[in-house]
């Protein structure tokens, strides 16, 4: 049927989720931690912000799950033939739109190209005009039937939306019910005061929210182009899509990536001092006194050297987009590393002097020991706001990379690219804007939740801004 | 504080020379002379003469590190690293990969940057100055929180939407200012107005919000309580007293990218069509030319390790406290 492939970055993100799993099994475990991130989740803005989180990395996960699927094969055949194209478990629900390219631009909801062409009609003649599209809207007679049917559609999306609501709303009150031993009624108006833990209500309406998008889409999608076409037909709103995953990992992998180096060397410099504290000092005063934007440009622009050179190395386009997305990673992580790692510096020779290691030092525990029991421990609030700060931050300087031309391969989907290819069309009249805006929207909501959380986990876990 | 100046200058050498190191390692060893010549001269089918020429004419046949062929100190001096690397410490760009000065050419496009990068510097940091204030002056209440939120969402938005969205409305709508393009003299502040507009808006999420946080910091902290004790009112202990100490981590906190201004900014230039030091940047990048690249990472260092230097200076001048 098919054959999994599994790319470098699929493998770093899986192992990314395992990470958190596991972390999440440890804080359950601990009273103390449990209570901040209760705490954290307490906090309207930052649970709803959690939920498009969420999301976006749900659609990341399925994104990630690639495979080529098999060629159809005749019964003589033994051997099972796999396409050389790379899809992912993502592309195949999305098939619909992935597959209805048209011919060039197309604005949102379009019946028509954007383009005049010339049309031959059935007579043989011809003229100038905007020909239909081959699939957005092909359902319809003329353009006067489109608000009635995309009403339609709506109105079958919200009674959907409705009813899929309201039955997991009461299966919800229903677990809530069994767990706490009341009656229905009473679960909900206890999860719906203020006096419930999670604050449910935020929590729903931000489902709703999302609910009632998912099921516009998956009914409008199918029949219209909901954020138009680009400039070779494919759908915008698809590429949007597909960018989530490229953001997300660049966003993660890059923290990923630095994280083991970065705490190890500013631990080590903090405690062991002398020589090695020198050393490691001069490394990142180097490193940080490199511009970052050219540093990143410069290795780009060298691994692109690399890649022209060595073509037979790739088996797939996929691939070599990969390892060029794996290696941003990389270089994105070597410029950032230097921060985290003073930062944990500073703070782990504080500490160095604080009590409790000084009793562990005179009981005679190894320096390994007391880095990894007592040290590491108390600085872990410092590695989690930094890699859920930076995390807005890397998603951003992607579109900017991307644009300066040493982001990644323009080949992969990524809001970056979206906006680089986009620019050029500025100065046409009038102006083709879905394409930015489908790429700054989505950015900008998951920037936004990503700030909004990190500030709410700042503020629970940062000592000096505790109340 | 003439002999602490002069130490950390000394100091810096190490630094400079191990990012000399990094680009060198990047550039000609990661990357040999052949490759970039091969890129220059069309990636297929290249003549191993005609590599060995292109590299003869840029000065890339030397041997790398050491040459044992030479006596004494031209076995050192012979080689790439001290031409094409050491070379920067002197100021000595050399000739980019396609033959033009790059001092020449630094010279004559740094202006171009600081024409938008210091009112861009300046006024921002006034702005963003106010806004904290007034945020800050309005602490706890729903001003402060609606406010707060709208620096957050100012922040999310890419800073490529500022600049599109910028030149729309302004350039293609409005027809205020030219869109791109940058002419020499006075009549430059047309082409300037839109950039430094563009620049102090896509500031201020991160920046007020930075230094709101700096305020509210400052105003737990014992000397306004001794203020208030006094009797003095809020805009009295606001603007006087937390003011003047926040200015103290404010000001250093900006010192550090001042020398960084002459670099300009890269997406700015090139997206307005200003023929700065950042477009030079990005052209270089694009154009693959290494020679310019390298001499840009040096010429950033350098910036960079001397606005620390300024930043220490800064201390001393505008807090009485601190002795060098």
């Amino acid at each position: 049927m098919f054959l999994p492939v599994l790319l470098k970055t699929d493998l770093l993100l899986f192992l990314l989720l395992l990470i958190v799993m596991v972390a999440a099994l440890y804080v359950r475990r601990r009273a103390h931690l449990m209570k901040s991130w209760l705490e954290i989740v307490r906090r309207p803005m930052a649970a709803s912000s959690l939920i498009v989180l969420i999301f976006f990395v749900a659609i990341a996960f399925l994104d990630s799950l690639h495979l080529r699927l098999a060629v159809e094969n005749t019964a003589a055949q033994r051997q099972n033939y796999y396409s050389t194209e790379v899809v992912s478990v993502f592309d195949l629900l999305a098939t619909s739109i992935r597959e209805q390219t048209e011919k060039t631009y197309s604005a949102p909801f379009a019946l028509h190209l954007f383009v005049k062409e010339t049309i031959e009609d059935n007579k043989g003649g011809s003229e100038r005009g905007y020909p239909r599209l081959q699939y957005g809207g092909r359902h319809l007679e003329t353009i006067a039937d489109r608000p009635l049917d995309v009403m339609q559609r709506l109105g079958v999306a919200f009674i959907k939306a409705f009813a899929i609501g309201f039955f997991l709303l009461i299966v919800f009150l229903g677990c809530q019910a069994r767990r706490q031993r009341t009656s229905i009624t009473a679960s909900w108006q206890y999860s719906f005061s203020a006096a419930s833990i999670v604050p449910w209500k935020t929590v729903m309406v931000t489902l709703a929210v999302f609910l009632l998008l998912l099921m516009c889409t998956l009914e409008l999608a199918p029949y219209y182009h909901i954020l138009g076409t680009d400039k070779v037909g494919n759908d915008v709103f698809y590429q949007a899509m597909k960018s989530i995953r490229t953001a997300l990992l660049i966003g993660t992998l890059t923290t990923l990536i630095m994280l083991p180096f970065a705490v190890f060397t500013g631990l080590t410099a903090g405690y062991l001092r002398g020589r090695i504290d020198d050393l490691i000092q001069y490394l990142y005063t180097t490193l940080s006194s490199v511009p970052g934007v050219l540093l990143i440009a410069s290795s780009v622009l060298l691994l692109q050297v690399y890649i022209e050179g060595h073509p037979e190395a790739f088996q797939s386009d996929a691939e070599r987009a990969d390892l060029r997305l794996l290696f941003l990673c990389i270089i994105l992580g070597i410029t950032s590393w230097t921060g985290l790692c003073r930062l944990l510096r500073g703070e782990t020779m504080k500490l160095s002097s604080v009590d409790f290691v000084q009793a562990a030092t005179a009981f005679g525990v190894r320096p390994l020991r007391i880095l990894l029991r007592h040290l590491l421990p108390n600085v872990m609030h410092i590695v989690l706001i930094t890699v859920v700060l930076d995390f807005s931050g890397l998603v951003l300087a992607e579109a900017v990379l991307s644009y300066v031309g040493v982001g990644v391969d323009p080949s992969m989907h990524s809001w970056g690219n979206m906006i680089n290819s986009a620019r050029l069309e500025m100065s046409r009249e009038p102006m083709v804007w879905w394409s930015l805006f489908a790429a700054f929207l989505f950015m900008f909501v998951l920037v936004l939740a990503a700030n909004l959380f990190s500030d709410v986990v700042r503020d629970v876990f940062d000592p000096r801004r505790r109340r | 504080m003439f002999t602490y100046i002069l130490r950390r200058l000394i100091y810096a050498l190490p630094i400079l020379l191990g990012v000399n190191l990094i680009t060198f390692v990047l550039f000609f060893v990661i990357n040999t002379p052949d490759d970039i010549a091969r890129m220059h001269l069309g990636m297929k089918r290249v003549s191993s003469a005609a590599i060995e020429q292109w590299k003869a004419s840029n000065g890339y046949d030397l041997p790398m590190l050491y040459d044992e062929k030479k006596e004494g100190f031209e076995a050192l001096t012979e080689t790439i690293f001290f031409n094409k690397s050491m070379r920067l410490f002197l100021f000595d760009f050399g000739a980019s990969d396609e033959g033009r000065d790059i001092s020449v050419d630094i010279g004559k496009r740094m202006w171009p940057s600081l024409a938008i990068a210091i009112p861009v510097f300046v006024l921002g940091l006034l702005v963003n100055i106010t806004f904290a204030l007034m945020i800050a002056f309005f602490r706890a209440t729903y001003v402060d929180l609606i406010a707060v939120i709208g620096l957050v969402v100012l922040m999310s938005i890419s800073s490529l939407f500022y600049i599109i969205w910028g030149q729309y409305l302004f350039g293609k709508l409005m027809h205020l200012v030219p869109i791109s393009g940058y002419q020499e003299g006075s009549s430059a502040i047309r082409f300037v107005l839109l950039p430094v507009f563009i620049g102090i808006v896509s500031g201020i999420g991160a920046g007020s919000r930075w230094y709101r946080s700096i305020f509210l910091e400052e105003m737990g902290k014992d000397y306004v309580r001794t203020a208030r004790a006094k009797g003095l009112n809020e805009r009295r202990v606001l603007f006087l007293h937390v003011l003047r100490n926040a200015l103290i981590p404010i000001l250093t906190g900006a010192v550090v990218v001042i020398p960084l201004l002459f670099m300009g900014s890269l997406i700015m230039e090139s997206f307005f069509g200003i023929p700065g030091l950042g477009s030079y940047t990005i052209d270089a990048i694009n154009g693959q030319d290494f020679a310019i690249v390298r001499a840009m990472v040096f010429l950033g260092s350098l910036l960079y390790v001397l606005g620390l230097l300024l930043t220490d200076i800064a201390y001393t001048l505008v807090d009485p406290r601190i002795r060098l």
